[in-house]
């Protein structure tokens, strides 16, 4: 069987708002319906049948177990569109891009969406797990005895609900708390991490005020960017907060510097040059190769948050590219200090040989082609969003270029990661 | 966009009430629904002299499935006319519209409701002599004054057709369909001239937009997006344009109708090439754009700054010139293509002025300046440049206008109420419709005869 080229065609996402702030109402079913019409009005695709939408979220009511279907039924594409759901952390997003970019390879299918939802607003409360057990224990129950024996165990204590967490199952420790000791072992400077951060507020409105995401983005429930990004955000300003992860001395991330909760929907269209040419629609980049990657961060082997660098290592063997051959990199910006320990992870001798196999260091990148039109600590974070983000901004930064490559980097929980390469299409390299 | 009083005295107790004590009853105006019939009732055609476009007119209408009976000032008529209409345009002298008010009169008797009265002449700058041209211009003022003396929702207007045009069947269909339908419920007391058209576009008046690509700026609410919807209705593939901030009332509009959505800021440098780009991708050429968008930034004359001045000029009208430009340059891939339509939105306060719109009246006062030059240049393209002048239409914009002017707006015009956002729609379609090629540089209000802005 041969492979076919795939090609991103667009993207599009709602501004990502705060945590408790525009979308508090809105569930992870209204904001990917509403992602999914505001793609299908931009390329006309209403009424059509695509191949299949895949799309996830990582925080998820348990009645949205076929979220990304009741999507797509509640939407303008043909509800003879299948879809269903994939859930890999933060990496939910660009997982679904290649699955979706796998099967058009394949020539399985000819088009499809790829993207995800999150809210931390509408997060799920589930019942506190005693009371659950005594509660199914009394629906067992064969007799009226047995059920006032198992109803009488219900304490007030249970009364209160499960909170989602966002802490790391095995190890307790938040996100934040471990990306803390990362950031210590790779001596990241609070001064980097705040300079990277006003980095990319800067960048994303400045992309904003060029009209870069006039179709990129679709306002929502009043919202027209992003509620996180702070135009006249300043170094002097950020080195004011006072650290939040981390102890004493050392600690440097804040709250500046780190993603806040935040609730938003992203997709990308993805198709074979034939769909695209058949609905006279420009592809703005080909979807090149993905891999992910899982580091033993529970035996405290690696970092949380410090796969990416070894999936980086391996798409690049594949690819015969060195770190050096790209024009633009899309690291996700789950802290600043996350991107600043995977750039020093990769330029350390030490690290690339022990750790990735390798005889020479990926080496450094040059610093101007990253997040060049700013990422998560700027637009916020809506773990399952965040990949169909960078896709569709990456593709449609290519496009504008006419040519070259891209490299994108995401890290998830569970200490794994995913990344992926986009090229200019062969044209815009004409 | 409810007018509670028009409900309330046509229906049930309120009717009944309103008729005892003679309170003005606002009639529920036809309007198009799908396979309409083009009239409701027989259409009584009858003229002066040769009568040269009478007999086109019978051709045109028995074509459109219309029952064609003759009007003279001995018919008599059973049960009630959909239309009545009448050809002086062979008249030259003041006597001879006696013949007129003989036929007309027992003719606009046997009206029914929503019917049509269309008078046919022939442009005064076409007639020989002082008393030829006083004789057309005559039609002018009998068809506004029968207008205002309709009710029913029955309409007037005139339709001044060039004499190489009279018995172009061709010329004539697009102009008198609209008017006989009831796509032109609120169009009433508006003279409109008929060239002789320039290609020989039958089309059928129900699916006139087959196969087209339509361009539609401030399509995301209000009349933008009823413009989109009809467009769409007759078959167009429309790309809806709006500004990035209306991006999701946009896609649902476009998602409703089948159509593209375009977010973008009509005054942006690049817009007329963003435009030109996103036809290209459903066409080599573009059919139709239709200049809708507009904003309004009111305040008394001696107290607008100069920031309110240049945003609203630069919106409604500068903005088209820009965009108009880059959609003209015949290499621009996705332009606008030879037999082409421009249309523009212009305003009743373009033409009458309006207290607090001195910058508003100023740019829909300029669109008509810009039709009617702009029209002439293109002429040997065979790309038509017309503007619908809408009156008062039931918007959110108009709802949020305080309620005693806004009854003053909705009360004094033929038909006692405001129009609705579709009924500027249709004439923006009719001036669209490859079957209108003989009609360009024309402003046609859309205000039921208002008196304001008159």
């Amino acid at each position: 069987m041969s492979l076919r080229d795939v090609y991103v065609i667009g993207g599009n996402r709602i501004p990502f708002a705060r945590s408790g702030g525009k979308y508090l109402k809105a569930s992870n079913q209204d904001m990917l319906t509403a992602v999914i019409d505001g793609l299908v009005a931009r390329y006309g695709l209403a009424g059509e049948r695509l191949g299949e939408v895949a799309a996830g979220a990582v925080i998820k009511h348990a009645r949205d177990f076929n979220l990304t279907r009741e999507a797509v039924l509640g939407s303008h594409l043909s509800p003879e569109t299948p879809a269903y759901d994939v859930q890999q952390a933060c990496g939910t997003g660009l997982e679904t891009a290649i699955l979706v970019a796998n099967k058009i390879s394949l020539g399985q299918i000819d088009s499809g969406l790829a993207g995800g939802s999150d809210t931390t607003s509408d997060a799920p409360l589930a019942l506190n797990d005693e009371l659950r057990q005594t509660l199914m224990q009394a629906n067992y129950a064969k007799t009226p005895q047995q059920r006032i024996k198992a109803l009488a165990k219900i304490r007030p204590n249970q009364l209160v609900p499960e909170q989602p967490r966002n802490a790391e199952p095995r190890t307790g420790l938040s996100m934040g708390e471990h990306m803390a000791i990362t950031t210590k072992e790779w001596g990241i400077s609070r001064e980097a991490q705040d300079e990277l951060t006003v980095n990319s507020h800067h960048n994303l409105a400045a992309a904003y005020d060029r009209g870069f995401f006039d179709d990129l983005v679709t306002p929502y429930l009043g919202l027209t960017r992003d509620q996180n990004l702070r135009p006249d955000s300043s170094v002097e300003k950020l080195a004011t907060l006072k650290p939040v992860f981390g102890k004493g001395e050392g600690a440097t991330m804040t709250a500046g510097n780190s993603t806040p909760l935040s609730d938003g929907a992203s997709m990308v269209l993805l198709s074979s040059k034939e769909w695209a040419d058949e609905h006279k629609l420009t592809p703005l980049a080909r979807f090149v190769d993905g891999e992910a990657s899982a580091v033993d961060y529970v035996h405290g082997k690696e970092g949380l948050l410090m796969a990416p660098p070894y999936a980086i290592a391996r798409l690049l063997k594949r690819n015969n590219l060195t770190l050096q051959d790209f024009d633009f990199y899309e690291i996700h910006e789950a802290f600043a200090s996350t991107v600043l320990c995977h750039l020093a992870a990769m330029e350390d001798a030490e690290f690339c040989k022990t750790r990735l196999g390798l005889d020479e260091p990926l080496g450094a990148i040059d610093r101007s082609k990253l997040n060049v039109n700013g990422s998560s600590l700027a637009a916020g974070h809506p773990f399952a969003a965040t990949g169909g983000r960078i896709v569709a901004t990456l593709a449609k930064m290519l496009h504008e270029k006419g040519s070259g490559r891209g490299l994108i980097s995401i890290c998830a929980a569970g200490g794994q990661g995913v990344v992926a390469i986009l090229e200019a299409t062969s044209e815009d390299n004409k | 966009m409810s007018d509670t009083y028009a409900n309330l005295v046509n229906n049930g107790v309120g009717k009944e009430v309103a008729n005892k004590l003679g309170l003005p009853r606002p009639a529920q105006l036809r309007r198009y629904e799908k396979g309409q019939d083009l009239v409701d009732g027989p259409v009584a055609v009858g003229g002066l002299g040769t009568a040269p476009v009478a007999a086109t007119a019978r051709t045109v209408l028995s074509g459109a499935g219309a029952t064609v009976v003759e009007a003279t000032a001995e018919s008599s008529y059973d049960g009630r006319l959909g239309a009545v209409v009448f050809d002086a345009s062979a008249a030259r002298t003041l006597d001879e519209l006696e013949g007129l008010r003989a036929v007309l009169a027992p003719a606009v008797k046997s009206l029914g409701k929503s019917a049509r009265v269309i008078v046919i002449g022939t442009p005064p700058d076409q007639v020989e002599g002082a008393e030829g041209a006083a004789t057309q211009q005559a039609l002018e003022g009998i068809t506004r004054s029968i207008g205002k003396e309709l009710r029913a929702g029955a309409t007037a207007n005139l339709l001044w057709v060039d004499t190489d045009a009279q018995s172009d069947a061709g010329s004539l269909a697009a102009p008198l369909e609209f008017f006989a339908s009831s796509r032109s419920a609120y169009v009433s007391g508006q003279p409109l001239r008929v060239r002789k058209a320039s290609d020989d576009q039958a089309s059928d008046w129900r699916a006139p937009f087959v196969g087209e690509v339509v361009v539609v700026t401030g399509a995301a609410r209000g009349i933008g997006a009823e413009i989109a919807k009809v467009f769409a209705r007759g078959g167009a593939k429309v790309i809806a344009v709006d500004i990035p901030a209306a991006g999701d009332a946009l896609a649902k509009v476009a998602n409703t109708i089948g159509g593209v959505a375009l977010q973008l800021d009509i005054t942006a440098a690049d817009a007329g090439e963003r435009i030109a780009k996103a036809v290209a991708q459903h066409a080599d050429k573009l059919d139709v754009i239709v200049h809708n968008a507009g904003i309004t930034r009111d305040k008394l004359f001696v107290n607008t700054d100069a920031d309110r001045w240049g945003s609203v000029v630069n919106v409604n009208l500068q903005s088209q010139f820009r965009i108009n430009k880059v959609l003209l340059d015949p290499a621009t891939k996705g332009g606008l293509r030879d037999g082409g339509r421009i249309v523009s939105v212009a305003s009743t306060s373009g033409i009458g002025g309006n207290r607090g719109q001195a910058n508003y009246a100023a740019s829909k006062a300029g669109v008509i300046g810009l039709v009617r030059s702009l029209s002439a240049e293109l002429a040997d393209r065979h790309i038509t440049v017309n503007a619908v002048a809408p009156g008062f239409i039931e918007t959110d914009m108009t709802k949020k206008i305080p309620f005693a002017t806004r009854e003053v707006g909705r009360r004094l015009n033929s038909v006692l109420q405001g129009g609705q956002p579709v009924d500027v729609g249709e004439a923006i379609a009719f001036f669209a419709e490859p079957g209108s090629s003989g009609v360009t540089g024309q402003v046609l209000r859309v205000c039921g005869q208002s008196q304001i802005g008159a």
